[in-house]
């Protein structure tokens, strides 16, 4: 846990990044809810890519939290840059942990979805299905991330409040195992 | 006739005769749909409504219980139902090449039904034809020996629409192939001889002479028959709440699914004298009046000869009332056919399905020798037990443990097949070594063995010095060979699969962990596999261990086990270098997303040259 | 004479005759995480949580007799980890979707999972297609969320007399069905009375037109650990199970 220790007494700080993929952003916005200790958070952590710097692409970092599951390629790819990125990557929230909301998606066919949506929906007029090459196609089926690539810890919670992400991350910068209990550990 | 292939109105008066036949009995359910599906093609709604009205039980009941076993069909299969044997004997021999040829030749995907209702071809599990493989059941009728020619033809056939008892009689012939005789295979006592000796010596000095003959189960688990029949001799029967008297039962355990084993198919084809005594020599030993044979529905095709044996033996006073002329001493024996349950080799599974259940093997204690059949105490024993119990009523106890080893005394058969020359049936006295009963197969390159079955032991070359006896490789009969050639890998995924199939499906373990094991040996084989599934195979194998409801969840990752300790490279060479991929193909995940949007530029691919740009690959 | 008992991770704990190791545990308020036991129903050992280690032996508590001087250990990381892969393997083999469902803080399984601190599902999950059951006028059944406990099954048989559900297929195919030619729960003679409307330890059986009675964070598991609850484990009976389904 030395990788990650960064601590008050001048130790390089801790470098943490964030990404959001297929959610709702709660999670982040849970995050947030640490509130003041966000102050405390930022004299141990710097961050790399997070919504919160607006870096774009994710640089040699301590840690990784991944908020969201899987539904397209650019998820993927953003997945991959932070797995080669990370040393200690961390799936934050019911979506990254077992496809969550969009997974629900997986027992329709993508394609009728595509055509229904749409094509044939009664309110559309001549239409198309988007195929744009800026926009990111889409995958038959939701994944969570562990499907994906090796993930080391997973924070459940939709969202996990921001008390629960807190402990889990101090634990992980003081070298303790993370652990939530009763009643952190919540699956809603 | 409706387009479902039966006449939703004349269902009742189709059913009537089914049900009368089996005297309206709820127990009897198993068999009553193995009937309904002969006369209506298949099980559709109404007649699962139909049956469960007849026999006053829930329909969820008897749809449940049709659900359960992989030869009902809940949907119209194919007029011709063509299953291929899918043991790894059978793809050795190159089944999966002849049902991709015949696939082809009748323009049909594998697991559906032509669109014209006429045919489907699929595979199921070891149809215990390994020693004339390839093989596949048509319509429930076993036919052996496949060729490329005779798939051809048998393609040709099905077109013309050829009534099965038009196909050549050659196509079906089943071969005894016994390579090796011993004090079993080499009697040739009269019907009936056993019994009569039984007779003479009375039920008691007959289970005397089992416990001198130290005479051990041949169904793989070695317990002591004499412990089994003096417990069920001894325990207390009564009077069942439908008013039913008190009973105790002999059941033969004929339900031979273990893959690569079929030795009780000889021994019904050509020992049936011997099987029909042993169980009638038991029967006299525990106070019995009802045996029972289970018999696999793999097996079907023996059902007239076991009848006409058993109609024989009425007649010459050996079955029913008064047996021998022994007033007083009545035994009756009724075959049930199985459908397609490799769980039902399990003795309490069996029961289950005796009484018309689904085959959940049931919670022990209570054992069936104190509460079996309809709760009453009953004797399950394999085939070649029962058979073994009969030399033993003719010779003794005595000459009996005079063969064999110390703690596995008398016989046993093999059911030898895989890279050998002569593949069939071998009896040796127990103590045999691996190493002869190769060289006397003629398997000269043999790199392993898998001794009983899936669920037994596979033994590389440095233990084929071990000898076949309970104390060292127990074994229920399975002898499978595989040359320097074969491929550990595939052997070891063809047996998770077998077991994902065959899974009850009862507890948690065995039901998601066969699932998901089988997930991992073939994530191994496209290549995407790591240290990662490897792990999880060990740590999966140990919970099933531990914590499955019965022996096919114990032992459904022994196989896993055995090739990943002796045979490890056959997985590291699949294996990518990289910690850790998905299961599935992500550029395949877009292929859809692709079609709809007509996409086929760099972002719509995975791979180097899709990267997003400032991403290192 | 002194009553027999069992060692219970190293504690006696005393049983009467007739009773399994999961009986004489939720006597002394002592808790074996379980799923398909009840204590109104015949126990039929195939979740396989309650497995503990008997004189060496892995077994299922709820079916396993007690016998005197047995030991038995419960609460190791060995038997603990092992649950925690049985409760990952039922996770990934439905969809158990908590934030959408109604009964997320009083289901068993969920609670099992905080109590053996399940953080993720581990395995690849199935993703099954199991539709939903709107048709009858009462009750909804969500097939994504069955475990395959049987409590339903046994409680409509076994109790009600009415046999509504059974379950078909086998192995990985195993599914709950309902005791109608249509399928449908509408066309049998299901009720809100049965005492089978009222087992279900998750969230398949629940009655329509009703949710969030009771506030998420409030609800029976959120507001203590399953472990705690033994008592109430134990005194459960349908009339009570009738709360879990946001009436209490």
């Amino acid at each position: 846990m030395d990788a990650v220790a960064g601590n008050r007494e001048g130790r390089r700080k801790v470098r943490l990044a964030t990404a959001s993929l297929a959610g709702c952003f709660g999670c982040h916005m849970s995050f947030l809810d640490i509130d003041e200790r966000l102050f405390e958070l930022v004299e141990r952590v710097e961050f790399d890519r997070s919504p919160l710097t607006d870096i774009k692409h994710c640089g040699p970092c301590d840690i990784g939290l991944i908020e969201g599951g899987i539904c397209n390629a650019e998820n993927v790819h953003v997945l991959r840059e932070f797995r080669s990125h990370c040393k200690v990557l961390i799936a934050v929230g019911a979506c990254a942990v077992n496809g969550g909301l969009p997974a629900q998606r997986n027992h329709l066919d993508l394609g009728q979805c595509l055509q229904e949506i749409y094509l044939t929906a009664p309110d559309v007029v001549s239409g198309q299905i988007p195929n744009d090459p800026e926009l990111p196609l889409p995958l038959d089926k939701v994944h969570p991330i562990h499907e994906i690539v090796r993930i080391d810890y997973f924070i459940p919670g939709c969202p996990p409040s921001g008390d629960a992400i807190w402990k889990f991350l101090t634990d992980l910068l003081d070298g303790r195992t993370p652990r939530l209990g009763h009643p952190m550990l919540h699956f809603d | 006739m409706s387009e479902e292939g039966f006449d939703a109105g004349r269902l009742d008066e189709l059913l009537r005769p089914v049900v009368d036949r089996h005297g309206g009995e709820p127990g009897q359910l198993v068999q009553i749909l193995r009937e309904a599906q002969g006369v209506v093609g298949y099980l559709p709604a109404a007649a699962l409504t139909a049956i469960a009205r007849a026999l006053g039980l829930p329909r969820a009941q008897v749809e449940g219980v049709a659900g359960f076993y992989s030869f009902f069909h809940l949907t119209p299969p194919g007029r011709y139902r063509v299953l291929f044997s899918d043991n790894i004997t059978d793809r050795m021999l190159g089944s999966g090449e002849l049902l991709d040829r015949l696939c082809n030749k009748l323009w049909v995907e594998r697991g559906k039904v032509s669109e014209d209702g006429l045919v489907s071809v699929d595979t199921t599990s070891c149809t215990g034809m390994c020693d004339q493989g390839p093989a596949l059941l048509v319509n429930g009728q076993a036919l052996t020996r496949l060729s490329g020619e005779r798939v051809e033809r048998i393609g040709e056939l099905i077109r013309a629409q050829a009534p099965l008892a038009d196909w050549p009689a050659e196509y079906f012939r089943v071969d005894d192939n016994i390579r090796r005789r011993d004090t079993l295979l080499s009697a040739e006592w009269p019907a009936g001889a056993a019994l009569r000796a039984a007779i003479a010596r009375g039920g008691e000095a007959m289970l005397a002479e089992m416990k001198l003959s130290n005479l051990r189960g041949r169904g793989g688990a070695g317990f002591t028959t004499a412990i089994k029949w003096e417990s069920a001799r001894r325990a207390e029967c009564h009077a069942e709440a439908d008013g039913r008297p008190a009973a105790r039962y002999v059941v033969c355990n004929a339900d031979e699914g273990e893959p690569g084993t079929f030795k009780d198919r000889v021994l019904l084809a050509s020992y049936a004298d011997l099987v029909f005594d042993g169980m009638s020599v038991a029967a006299l030993t525990i106070g019995a009046r009802q045996g029972l044979l289970y018999l696999r529905g793999e097996y079907a095709y023996l059902l007239p000869a076991l009848r006409e044996n058993l109609e024989r033996r009425r007649r010459s006073g050996l079955l029913g009332r008064a047996v021998c002329g022994q007033a007083g001493l009545d035994f009756e024996i009724d075959i049930h056919v199985g459908a397609g349950a490799y769980v039902c080799g399990e003795e309490t599974a069996l029961l289950e399905s005796l009484e018309g259940k689904r085959g959940i093997p049931r919670i022990r204690p209570p054992f069936p020798v104190t509460a079996g059949y309809r709760g009453q105490p009953t004797v399950v024993n394999n085939v070649e037990t029962l058979c073994k119990a009969a030399l033993i009523a003719l010779r003794g106890g005595a000459w009996f443990a005079g063969l064999g080893t110390k703690q596995s005394t008398g016989t046993k058969l093999l059911s030898i097949s895989g890279d050998v020359e002569t593949p069939g049936i071998y009896e040796y006295p127990f103590g045999v070594s691996v190493n002869q009963v190769l060289q006397d197969c003629g398997a000269g390159n043999a790199q392993a063995v898998q001794v009983s079955g899936p669920s037994g032991i596979c033994l590389a070359m440095h233990e084929f010095s071990r000898s076949i006896a309970f104390e060292d490789v127990p074994t229920a009969g399975a002898f499978m060979v595989f040359g320097t050639h074969r491929d550990m890998f595939e052997v070891a995924r063809n047996f998770a699969h077998f077991f994902r199939h065959e899974s009850c499906g009862f507890c948690t373990p065995c039901r998601v962990g066969t699932s998901l094991v089988a997930n991992c040996m073939d994530k191994i084989a496209k290549g995407l596999g790591t240290q990662y599934e490897i792990n999880q195979v060990f740590k999966i194998h140990r919970l099933l261990h531990a914590a499955s409801h019965c022996g096919l969840g114990q032992a459904a990752c022994n196989p896993l086990f055995d090739t990943l300790q002796k045979f490890r490279p056959a997985y590291e060479r699949r294996l990518c270098s990289l910690d850790f991929e998905p299961a599935f193909d992500l550029d395949q995940a877009l292929a859809a997303a692709r079609q709809m949007t007509g996409r086929d530029d760099p972002a719509a691919h995975f791979g180097l040259a899709a990267r997003l740009p400032g991403v290192t690959p | 004479m002194t009553q027999p008992s069992i060692l219970l991770d190293g504690q006696p704990v005393p049983f009467a005759d007739g009773q399994t190791i999961m009986d004489a545990a939720m006597a002394a308020d002592i808790f074996i995480p379980h799923l398909c036991h009840h204590p109104e129903f015949k126990p039929q050992g195939s979740c396989k949580l309650c497995t503990v280690k008997a004189s060496g032996r892995y077994v299922s508590a709820c079916t396993m007799p007690a016998r005197d001087g047995m030991e038995v250990e419960n609460n190791s990381p060995d038997l603990n980890d092992k649950r925690r892969t049985l409760l990952q393997m039922l996770f990934v083999e439905g969809n158990h979707f908590c934030p959408s469902c109604e009964k997320s803080g009083n289901c068993m399984l969920q609670a099992l999972a905080y109590e053996l601190e399940m953080l993720s599902p581990h395995f690849d999950q199935f993703y099954p297609n199991r539709p939903v059951d709107a048709s009858h006028p009462e009750v909804l059944l969500d097939f994504n969320r069955c475990i395959l406990c049987e409590l339903c099954v046994r409680a409509s048989r076994d109790v009600d007399g009415k046999s509504v559900f059974s379950l078909s297929g086998r192995g990985i195919d195993k599914h709950l069905i309902v005791n109608a030619e249509s399928g449908r729960l509408a066309d049998s003679d299901f009720s809100w009375a049965d005492k089978a409307a009222h087992v279900c330890p998750v969230g398949v059986i629940l009655r329509k037109r009703e949710g969030f009675a009771v506030p998420i964070g409030k609800r029976r598991y959120d507001v203590e650990p399953i472990g705690m609850q033994v008592e109430r484990l134990a005194a459960r009976s349908a009339g009570e199970a009738y709360e879990d389904c946001g009436e209490g």
